[in-house]
């Protein structure tokens, strides 16, 4: 039917597979997200670091390029897990400061404008509209989070050699699954509280203020009631303990690590409720 | 024809109050109207329909597919245009549209034509690549609408379409709202408390009060049933004119001085009544139809709080 015929007609054209129609609004989401300088700004700036870092093992690894620029050592820097935890505290640090700023432009502005039963009275359920816009969160952190931390392992491999990277395997294991649980609560975390308050705006200052104001709490906590047990109410102590395990690092936080995962499952097992709350067509009001 | 929405006992409840009691009935129109003051249950009948809510007894099928069985296929052949604001504020009316045809199932080319073709359709031609949040209410009714249609389905569920429109743009609704319907491929499902938009579009309207249905009407029937009641009023000596009308088997009754109320019978046309009255030297002065407007149903289902089907 061309534009000028302008009468009403059906349509008997093929059909989008309906397991892959979750993916449209990731894409329309993305486009979306990248439509702000400062979010494609920061998500540029966030791979100078890793840049930074492959730049260093190299330099790590030739002498020579060393004393062309007169740095008269053995080496740079030590790769061992401290590097490994810095880096991906950086990256982390990195995919929360973004999460704050895109993360809530998800779903408030679809719920501040009522547009649930729009997507709901198509054949879309609502964990797949869910689903659809957590793939953004998941597939934007990854790219900053645990790609440049195997990249950079990998290159260290590539340099050290394979003796390194099975003696060292334990860090790719930290870098992919300490982020996928990062990328995972962030997601949530983000997708919940813009729900709950259907402004991007507050959702995101809501995003910062829980994770200064949960840290602040807690430390307040250790130090009023003399325990250590506030820690697990720190989200980034959290993450920096289960680093800290799969890194070898010994920080003495006070956490245990299945203590922190813990938190972490009981934090998104609350984002999970409280978007299943409010992700509906029509909210009834009691 | 099959049925467009049958009811078999549907009943849902919200937050514990029952909103929708025991509704049962068939609807086979092509057009089909849903009538109630404001809180009678027609939203949440829709919104029922398309698996919002879910019943808590009986159940209902929209063109032969069960709410409770088959929901993912009725979602796929239902356009939906609901009563509120429901856009996404920064995109432009085109990729609002297409998303959605998208999430239809369109592949994205095809769903960028109809997008086109939709806003084309409803008249937001122009304004297509204009941002929604910068719409005035008629052209939001209007993107609501185009985004109901892109798809194609064969079941357009409108709540309220006229809400917020001036006279002109309420009349355009109705037109486009005409023409689909006359188009065949479609069947419409109208709510609205407004009673003109009902009888200016619909074949068939179900009155619901207090969440149970009060009336239904068949409109098209009715408006049959109408052309055989006529009132006349005559001038001249009656002549055996009513004898000769019941011997045509016309029904009459003597409504007032020269005046006439009859039902006429099969086979009997007016222009039988002009050669009785001219053969019998009598005038007809005048010669109404009865027309029982949809107000008038609408009032008498009102009184009849307590009805049933």
């Amino acid at each position: 039917m061309a534009v000028y015929k302008r009468s009403y007609k059906g349509y008997e054209g093929p059909l989008t597979s309906r397991r892959k129609r979750f993916l449209i609004l990731s894409r329309y989401a993305a486009r979306g997200i990248f439509a702000s300088r400062i979010v494609t700004g920061l998500f540029i700036l966030s791979f100078f670091y890793p840049l930074a870092m492959i730049i260093g093992l190299y330099l790590n690894h030739n002498l020579s390029v060393l004393s062309f620029m007169k740095l008269h050592q053995d080496r740079l820097f030590d790769v061992n897990g401290a590097f490994f935890m810095v880096f991906m505290t950086v990256q982390s640090a990195g995919a929360f400061l973004l999460t704050a700023f895109f993360g809530p432009n998800l779903i408030a502005p679809d719920l501040a404008n009522n547009a649930l039963p729009l997507y709901f009275c198509r054949p879309l359920s609502r964990t797949e509209y869910v689903a659809g816009k957590a793939s953004v969160i998941l597939l934007l952190l990854s790219i900053i989070t645990w790609v440049p931390g195997l990249l950079v392992f990998g290159v260290e491999a590539s340099l050290s050699g394979g003796a390194w990277a099975w003696e060292h395997r334990g860090f790719a294991a930290g870098i992919l699954l300490g982020s996928l649980l990062w990328i995972s609560f962030l997601a949530l975390l983000a997708l919940a509280l813009s729900a709950w308050v259907r402004w991007k705006l507050v959702a995101g200052a809501l995003l910062l203020g829980v994770n200064f104001v949960t840290s602040g709490f807690a430390a307040a906590l250790n130090a009023t009631m003399d325990v250590t047990w506030g820690s697990y109410l720190d989200p980034a102590k959290l993450l920096t303990a289960i680093y800290g395990e799969f890194f070898g690092m010994d920080l003495s936080l006070g956490v245990n690590t299945w203590g922190a995962l813990a938190s972490y499952g009981v934090i998104c097992a609350f984002c999970t409720y409280l978007l299943s709350r409010k992700v509906r067509a029509f909210e009834v009001v009691r | 024809m099959e049925p467009t929405i049958e009811l078999a006992g549907l009943e849902v409840q919200l937050a514990k109050r029952k909103i929708l009691d025991n509704l049962t009935c068939s609807l086979t129109g092509r057009t089909i109207g849903l009538l109630g003051p404001n809180g009678a249950g027609k939203s949440t009948l829709i919104n029922t329909l398309l698996g919002f809510h879910k019943p808590s007894q009986g159940t209902a099928r929209v063109l032969g597919e069960d709410i409770r069985t088959g929901l993912d296929r009725i979602r796929a052949t239902v356009g939906f245009m609901p009563e509120n604001d429901s856009f996404i504020a920064n995109m432009t009316a085109v990729a609002f549209v297409r998303i959605m045809a998208e999430l239809s199932g369109l592949p994205s080319e095809a769903a960028l034509e109809r997008a086109h073709e939709a806003l084309y359709y409803v008249g937001l031609g122009e304004a297509r690549y204009r941002k929604l949040g910068t719409y005035s209410l008629g052209m939001k009714q209007l993107a609501k609408l185009a985004q109901a249609i892109v798809h194609g389905p064969k079941l357009v569920i409108l709540d309220e379409p006229t809400n917020g429109l001036d006279p002109p743009g309420r009349q355009r609704m109705i037109r486009m709202i005409r023409e689909m319907k006359e188009s065949s491929e479609v069947r419409l499902l109208i709510c609205s408390h407004l009673l003109r938009d009902i009888e200016e579009t619909c074949e068939e309207v179900l009155i619901l009060k207090q969440g149970r249905i009060v009336h239904y009407s068949n409109l098209e029937e009715e408006r049959k049933a109408n052309l055989r009641f006529v009132e006349l009023e005559t001038h001249g000596e009656d002549n055996g004119f009513i004898e000769a009308l019941e011997q045509l088997g016309c029904e009459c009754a003597v409504a007032g001085e020269r005046r006439l109320k009859m039902v006429l019978s099969e086979g009997i046309e007016i222009r039988d009544l002009y050669k009785l009255a001219d053969a019998r030297n009598i005038q007809l002065r005048r010669l109404n139809y009865r027309r029982d407007s949809l107000e008038d149903i609408f009032l008498k289902a009102m009184e009849v709080a307590n009805g049933r089907l």
